[in-house]
């Protein structure tokens, strides 16, 4: 399809020293479907880059794959010049602890108040003094708003308060990498806008390379510097997010305008219809 | 933040210290690790030659009551007889002197106890003071022994239903 | 279901369950850096089953006096209550309905606490911020279970030789010091007192690693987390059981 298709600019991912994340012919099976077959792909230093595709594509599955929560069958994945599938589970652990990871449901821990989950990688892994971690803490929950309910508990937030809170923990120690999985997902439109706003600064003014999983277009747009579609187990597209749209292909047609048929089938695959419903006459 | 991880840390300390104290009452209770010690008691000795099954701790009655218990059991080096000690509470301080102690088993299958025959003497026991009368365990082997030899003793009278054979003593 | 499959079922579940008790031993060294959460975690599964045990430590003390004053009352051996009871506490039913009632109390919980976290994503979240969940939430559990166990059968065998000990001696009328005097010439601490110990130590692992398993391993759906909290009062009680009696034979 249009794979070899090339966005011009800035964005472009030829030269690997320039990538943070650099997958090479990537392949996963799971559960028996062929997700990924034959992935390459960049993520710049320094920029926003979204990763979109519709449901069920393994968006997901791809950042699963750069954090070495899931292995790959095959390929390779260098994150920060470390190749994920060789690193052993302690240094993996080293790895992740540059990078922050925003979950799709916050994931923030129940038994703890706002202010101890975004204090929990600090008090995990340094030993700083309490004084310490109350400002770093109060900073980053400043950042998102969020001073105020620092001493509430997460069940007392709404889906957006926590996502900014998750935002806040994930943040928390500097990483180089940041991974926004599905980070609107289940946001009201005011919601929707602080995260998109709080992603937005956190890249300017701290220069974090970051990894945007989403299928909002509209919220992508705004805060992309450059969007991969990936689509039937390939990339399908790639490029700067308004070059994309204005792209003509099947794909990013079918995606960015939202059709209900296209290479993205309607219809799960199926036996044909005719012979379901029993009649052997209409399947000859 | 630091206020209930404290509670936490109190209360698991106190949760820890409630299981270790039960431990520690098991084992001074309830085992042969016992050392009993109940209210305010004096103490008297008593010597029987052969003090059969009696232990520890085991009660010591007058007329059925339980007056005291047995605080330790002993062997005199001279006399080579069990020298036990008996705990007396102190409100049965109007024990006669001249009073005797045998050890009766109470039951058929039940364990030994002392038992305490008042005497007639006007002065009480003190702290300290022996019996001078006793009856030591009814083995049924001495028993056996005691009908075939006949052996005489001036041993204070058998417990009433006690076997056969000790009838015959004065 | 074949019942060839079934065995094959079970047969990969203990195996798992094996391989998941290596990989807790293998966390406890990094846990320990988590000494709150594991004291945390003893406050839970052990402080707030107090209540249940001691209740049921009294009524277990007093039918056990109840019945056997009944039975000895036969042979007239009513002195031996005392021994009897102690004996048949300490080394029975002290830790096994202890670890019975642990398994509904506190095993049960922690396989949904953990379950949920799962279906809720906190472990995940927790392996990204490079804190290994077997460290943090599946090791401090499982240490917690194995000391907070014994601790709660001993205070279950206080509270049932108090009852036995109210029902025998103030109530049926037995004598105090033959309660006592009995009981202590005949029980020892080290073969039967520290023996009860050692089983429910032993129970208090075995539950703890059928409760974490079960949440650790769980579908994480609603479903998935009911079906698993029942396994793990069901199977923990029936390998209570068994280990018990392989304990008895051989400790006796």
């Amino acid at each position: 399809m249009n794979t070899s298709n090339h966005s011009p600019g800035s964005d472009s991912p030829e030269p690997a020293s320039a990538a943070y994340v650099q997958i090479r012919g990537l392949r996963t099976v799971l559960g028996g479907k062929l997700l990924f077959d034959g992935v390459d792909l960049d993520i710049p230093r320094g920029k926003i880059t979204a990763i979109m595709g519709p449901s069920g594509t393994g968006k997901t599955t791809l950042v699963r794959h750069i954090t070495g929560q899931l292995a790959a069958d095959a390929g390779q994945i260098l994150v920060d010049g470390r190749n994920v599938p060789e690193l052993s589970r302690r240094q993996l652990f080293e790895l992740r602890e540059g990078i922050g990871y925003l979950f799709q449901n916050s994931a923030l821990l129940t038994d703890f108040s706002v202010f101890e989950n975004v204090a929990f990688p600090l008090r995990q892994h340094l030993r700083l003094p309490e004084e310490i971690v109350r400002n770093i803490v109060l900073t980053r929950l400043q950042a998102v708003g969020l001073r105020g309910a620092a001493q509430l508990m997460p069940a007392e937030l709404s889906g957006g308060m926590m996502r900014r809170v998750a935002l806040a923990r994930a943040m928390i120690r500097d990483p180089g990498l940041m991974i926004y999985d599905e980070p609107f997902v289940g946001l009201d439109p005011i919601a929707l806008n602080q995260v998109l706003k709080l992603i937005r600064t956190l890249n300017d003014t701290l220069g974090i390379t970051s990894i945007l999983v989403a299928h909002e277009f509209a919220a992508v747009r705004r805060a992309a510097d450059l969007v991969y579609l990936i689509a039937g187990g390939k990339i399908a597209a790639h490029g700067h997010p308004q070059e994309l749209a204005e792209r003509d292909s099947p794909w990013t047609r079918q995606f960015f305008g939202g059709e209900a048929d296209g290479p993205v089938p309607f219809e799960y695959p199926a036996r044909d219809y005719a012979l379901d419903l029993g009649f052997p006459a209409a399947a000859a | 933040m630091t206020q209930p991880r404290r509670s936490f840390q109190v209360g698991t300390g106190l949760f820890i210290l409630l299981g270790f104290a039960a431990l520690a009452y098991l084992a001074t209770q309830t085992t042969s690790v016992a050392n009993y010690t109940d209210g305010d008691n004096y103490l008297l000795k008593a010597k029987f030659s052969n003090i059969g099954q009696l232990k520890q701790r085991a009660p010591v009655k007058l007329a059925g009551v339980r007056i005291g218990s047995v605080k330790s059991i002993e062997l005199d080096p001279q006399t080579l007889e069990a020298l036990v000690t008996i705990g007396i509470d102190t409100r049965f301080h109007e024990i006669p002197d001249d009073s005797a102690a045998a050890i009766f088993t109470s039951g058929l299958l039940g364990d030994q106890y002392v038992g305490v025959q008042p005497g007639g003497s006007p002065v009480a026991f003190k702290d300290g003071d022996e019996f001078i009368l006793t009856q030591s365990s009814m083995q049924l082997e001495d028993l056996i022994g005691k009908f075939l030899v006949s052996g005489d003793s001036s041993k204070a009278p058998a417990k009433p239903d006690a076997a056969d054979p000790a009838a015959k003593n004065p | 279901m074949s019942r060839r499959s079934l065995t094959g079922d079970a047969l990969a579940q203990v195996g798992a369950a094996g391989l998941f008790l290596f990989s807790i031993l293998a966390a406890i060294p990094k846990s320990l850096r988590h000494f709150r959460e594991t004291l945390r975690q003893i406050w839970f599964v052990g402080a707030m089953s107090l209540v249940i045990i001691m209740t049921c430590g009294l009524f277990v003390g007093m039918v056990l006096s109840l019945q056997l004053y009944y039975t000895l009352a036969k042979f007239g051996g009513t002195a031996a209550l005392g021994t009897v009871v102690a004996l048949s506490l300490f080394r029975e039913l002290g830790p096994v309905v202890t670890a019975l009632l642990f398994a509904g109390r506190a095993g049960t919980s922690m396989t949904a606490e953990i379950g949920l976290m799962r279906a809720t994503d906190q472990l995940s979240a927790m392996e990204m911020m490079a804190v290994d969940p077997l460290a943090y939430v599946v090791a401090p559990r499982f240490i917690a279970g194995v000391i907070a166990m014994p601790l709660l059968a001993c205070v279950f065998n206080a509270l049932g030789i108090l009852g036995a000990h109210a029902v025998g001696v103030s109530w049926l009328g037995l004598d105090n010091g033959t309660f006592w005097g009995n009981m202590s010439a005949n029980v020892e601490v080290w073969s039967d007192l520290v023996n009860g110990v050692w089983k429910s130590t032993v129970f208090g692992a075995v539950i703890a690693l059928i409760a974490t398993f079960q949440g650790y391993t769980t579908p994480p759906t609603s479903e998935g987390v009911a079906y698993a909290t029942t396994r793990t009062v069901v199977s923990s009680s029936i390998v209570v059981l068994a280990i018990d009696f392989v304990m008895t034979a051989f400790l006796m």
